[in-house]
């Protein structure tokens, strides 16, 4: 066996799995699902575009980013106010997707979603203590963050058995931490009662804001969090035959729990700080990718991320065009339903 | 008590030849004391396993026997005394090294349900040349795929290779983690009461597949619960609270006196062919 082999071959997928033929037209599909979500995201709403028109948009807006020549009309629309949010929705809808399946593959257990260790707890706290003491704008997101990677820190500690973070203390520890911010939040909430409105819209989940600037500052979180995730993937995958035949294979079972950990929670408190705490997509888009596409981690996770990335863009487009007002509205309200319908479906998940 | 070692191939590292204790191609341990949370599982233990040899570890339960082979795997560690591969001692060797002489074969194996068998099996080349051993880093190539199908070949899976876990019977199952473990290519496969829960035919269709792999050169130290199976191993360890009550050869470790001892049961030992029968008195 050779271990010299240059490391940019690391990315190579191992065969048995990319020999399969239905890898690329899959994906193929994802992406003009994601794709479609995209046109039609930035397309639709108030005045409607139609997609001939907001591809040439999209063109035009990215070359006057060298060009400098001014944009006009619904140019200005698509590029500076349904863009940025649709970008938002893929980057969020992604992050949330990968670290969910990522979750779900760390712990073993189905049920796992990206808030499993009380970031979305930690974020509302952050956000609601924001917004309850009057901060500047600017900082809810920064605090909302700050909180969310605080309490996955208070998990972690409370979790630790020496070197060890045993799955079901995990498990424990971030349900209680989330029970404890969520009363605490609840507090602050009654104690400035005149913003639990602004607090509720938060907490529900909302692309509307984003602009270029958050997308921005969203994007090194995702980027790093998922990317490291997709990397661990064939690790994830040996860790499926349990902890001690992981081990006798020789992945060191703990270190990679603590990374993935730590990688996933840094994606989803970048993108929960932005737009709130969006429900049901982390859990229910892996176990939709694994159904149709294969259970390995190296198709659950880049292919999550596309199907998450299109399904919350048109989430949000629902969002934007009926009366169900906010994103995380539509994700819970039909997700719900839907991974019910699927558990039924499927008895072996 | 050294028996039955055909020594097997001589293609260790240049590392171990440099090493000073002579070359040996066994897995020892020496006074072992291994604790399983804060319980004294195994208390002292002294045992030598050969590649090239069918060796079973029996004893009631709680004698120590998964713990004593988790430790041999290097997945315990040891209060005091050592494990030695090959002469030399397990800690001194790398996760990697360790990870790919010795195969696993866990007593529940948590095989994922929507993979398909092959899937399952490659993930048996295990993370030995990995970086951090989480990183691949190299690509999968012809002589992993050549490994996968002996394996697959060798446990009689390949014709459900395509397949999902989720559609095999128990039987069919415990196969496919046979494979997985075989993929790896070990020089030793320890296994934890690989016939649990196998009918007569698979239990016995398992020990045959061990016994193919023995001829081939490998060294099985196996878990066994069923004493009439475990008398089919070339080499025998009871254990009884920890320690070892006897070693050797079925013949001379199958005594009514020595199950009696461990078990706490009366039993008749008899002769059928060049078998032997543990039949319980009571």
């Amino acid at each position: 066996m050779r271990s010299d082999a240059p490391q940019s071959e690391a990315l190579t997928p191992a065969a048995p799995v990319a020999k399969s033929r239905w890898v690329w037209p899959r994906t193929f599909l994802l992406l003009l699902l994601l794709l479609s979500a995209i046109v039609f995201g930035t397309g639709l709403g108030s005045v409607n575009i139609a997609p001939g028109e907001v591809l040439g948009a999209l063109w035009r807006g990215l070359a006057s980013q060298f060009t400098g020549a001014e944009l006009i009309s619904n140019d200005v629309i698509v590029w500076q106010i349904r863009l940025p949010r649709v970008v938002m929705g893929v980057l969020v809808g992604a992050s949330l997707s990968v670290c969910g399946g990522a979750f779900q593959g760390v712990f073993r257990n189905p049920l796992a979603d990206p808030y499993l260790l009380g970031v979305a707890s930690g974020s509302a706290l952050g956000a609601t203590l924001a917004i309850v003491l009057d901060w500047p704008r600017a900082l809810i997101p920064v605090s909302a963050l700050v909180l969310a990677l605080l309490s996955v820190a208070v998990t972690l500690s409370l979790a630790r058995e020496g070197r060890r973070f045993p799955p079901t203390r995990l498990i424990l520890a971030g349900v209680v931490v989330g029970s404890v911010l969520s009363a605490a939040t609840t507090a602050l909430i009654l104690r400035g009662e005149d913003r639990a409105r602004q607090v509720l819209a938060y907490t529900l989940g909302d692309l509307g804001f984003s602009g270029w600037r958050d997308v921005l500052t969203v994007l090194p979180y995702a980027a790093l969090g998922c990317g490291v995730l997709l990397l661990l993937a064939r690790a994830l995958d040996t860790l499926q035959l349990g902890d001690l035949t992981a081990r006798s294979l020789g992945v060191p079972v703990e270190r990679l729990r603590l990374i993935v950990v730590i990688a996933a929670s840094v994606a989803t408190a970048g993108a929960v700080a932005y737009v709130g705490i969006i429900g049901f997509i982390g859990l229910i888009v892996p176990h939709m990718v694994r159904l149709a596409f294969g259970a390995s981690h190296r198709i659950l996770l880049p292919l999550s991320a596309l199907l998450g990335g299109a399904l919350l863009v048109y989430a949000d487009l629902l969002a934007r065009t009926s009366p169900l007002s906010q994103v995380g509205i539509v994700t819970t309200l039909l997700g719900g339903p839907f991974f019910l319908w699927l558990l039924r479906r499927e008895k072996e998940i | 008590m050294r028996w039955g070692g055909q020594g097997g191939k001589e293609s260790q590292g240049p590392e171990l030849l440099a090493h000073s204790a002579p070359l040996s191609d066994t897995l020892e341990a020496q006074n072992l004391h291994v604790h399983a949370g804060t319980f004294p599982a195994v208390r002292g233990v002294n045992a030598r396993f050969d590649v090239g040899t069918f060796s079973a570890v029996i004893g009631p339960n709680g004698a120590g026997k998964s713990t004593l082979l988790r430790a041999l795997l290097g997945l315990n560690k040891p209060e005091s005394g050592e494990v030695c591969l090959f002469g030399r001692p397990l800690g001194k060797w790398s996760r990697p090294e360790r990870s790919r002489a010795l195969a696993y074969l866990a007593q529940t194996e948590g095989l994922p349900d929507a993979t398909k068998v092959r899937d399952v099996v490659a993930l048996g080349r295990g993370a030995g040349d990995w970086r951090f051993g989480l990183l691949p880093t190299r690509p999968w190539t012809d002589d992993d795929d050549a490994a996968v199908d002996s394996a697959l070949d060798r446990t009689d899976t390949r014709r459900f290779e395509a397949r999902k876990v989720a559609e095999l019977s128990g039987g069919e199952r415990q196969r496919v983690a046979l494979a997985r473990a075989l993929a790896g290519e070990p020089r030793f496969l320890l296994l934890d009461e690989p016939t649990n829960h196998l009918d007569l035919a698979y239990a016995l269709e398992v020990i045959r597949y061990l016994r193919c792999e023995v001829a081939g050169g490998l060294g099985v130290v196996a878990v066994l619960h069923d004493l009439n199976l475990a008398a089919r191993a070339d080499w025998l360890l009871l254990l009884h609270q920890g320690q070892v009550l006897a070693a050797g050869p079925p013949e001379t470790v199958l005594t009514p006196e020595n199950l009696l001892a461990a078990y706490g049961v009366r039993v008749s030992v008899l002769s059928h062919g060049n078998k032997l029968i543990v039949l319980p008195e009571d």
